[in-house]
């Protein structure tokens, strides 16, 4: 296996998805090639971190404030539905 | 190297008892579901508007519209990845409606397979996020994640930060397998890449820039 080899099967290397003799190949390969050894664990590393941030995270105070809203609007259309004319 | 898997894994079967009970006119079944998937909603629609205003709108139209339209899901796939895309719709709506100059796609093929070799091979220091404030750090992945293309951004935050399966992703986007695939590798890359640029081990150890 060579580094362009080694790209193309870090997405499933790292999502545990390859069959084992692909796996074992490619682990010799990082055994000796330092750069992909460092682009392997760099790759897992950003998806951890990812994985683990509070980017965009919801504060509970506006959740609950969306959630009553969410519901309020499906009641009135539960009510509309129920009442109304029968939309198509 | 330890497998990373999907982080929703929940039992489908309860997802599904809450579903029919919520179809059946239960609306604090509806209200569980709800519960159950908002701060995920609300992540991936952020990702899309880049806006909290508009991540707020566009998680009530979400939820609305799946409770509108809760017959047509025909529980052959999960629930969430239904529900996943039609927030991402709504999410790309509201954006051609804010923007409509500026035309998001998912589908764009904006890149060569080049722009995702790897560059950069100094190694990160053993733990790179201590090196910032909680603050600083979510700035730095914010900023990062916002400079993908919105096609490779979706699919690594569906795929990576939601946990949803490659098939899942694909659903959820409309793409095929093999895009996930590629795009899911190419995001990955690019993302690494920018980042070594925060997390590089400091050579010189003295803690300056």
């Amino acid at each position: 296996m060579n580094c362009s080899d080694f790209l193309k099967e870090l997405t499933d290397y790292l999502d545990g998805s390859l069959d084992e003799r692909t796996k074992e190949e490619l682990e010799e390969h990082l055994a000796w090639c330092h750069n992909c050894f460092v682009i392997c664990n760099t790759t897992q590393k950003t998806i951890e971190i990812y994985r683990d941030s509070e980017i965009y995270e919801l504060p509970e105070d506006l959740r609950s404030r969306l959630r009553s809203a969410i519901m309020q609007k499906c009641e009135a259309s539960k009510r509309a539905k129920s009442s109304g004319p029968e939309e198509v | 190297m330890g497998n990373i898997q999907p982080k929703l894994s929940e039992a489908v079967s309860e997802e599904l008892m809450l579903v029919r009970a919520a179809k059946a006119g239960e609306m604090r079944a509806f209200e569980e579901l709800v519960k159950r998937y908002d701060r995920n909603v609300f992540r991936i629609v952020q990702h899309i508007t880049q806006n909290r205003e508009d991540a707020e709108d566009v998680v009530q139209d979400a939820f609305l519209k799946a409770y509108r339209n809760l017959e047509q899901f025909q529980e052959q796939s999960k629930f969430y990845t239904w529900l996943v895309r039609i927030a991402v719709n709504e999410a790309l709506m509201k954006l051609r409606r804010r923007r409509p100059e500026r035309m998001i796609s998912l589908d764009q093929e904006v890149e060569t397979e080049e722009d995702s070799m790897p560059r950069e091979v100094a190694d990160w220091s053993p733990n790179p996020e201590q090196q910032y404030t909680q603050a600083e750090l979510r700035d730095i992945l914010g900023r990062t994640i916002q400079g993908l293309p919105a096609g490779f951004r979706m699919v690594f935050v569906l795929r990576d930060v939601e946990g949803l399966s490659t098939e899942e992703t694909a659903e959820a986007l409309g793409l095929s397998i093999p895009a996930v695939k590629s795009r899911l590798l190419r995001a990955r890359l690019q993302l690494r890449e920018r980042l070594s640029k925060y997390f590089n081990r400091q050579k010189d150890g003295d803690g300056n820039q």
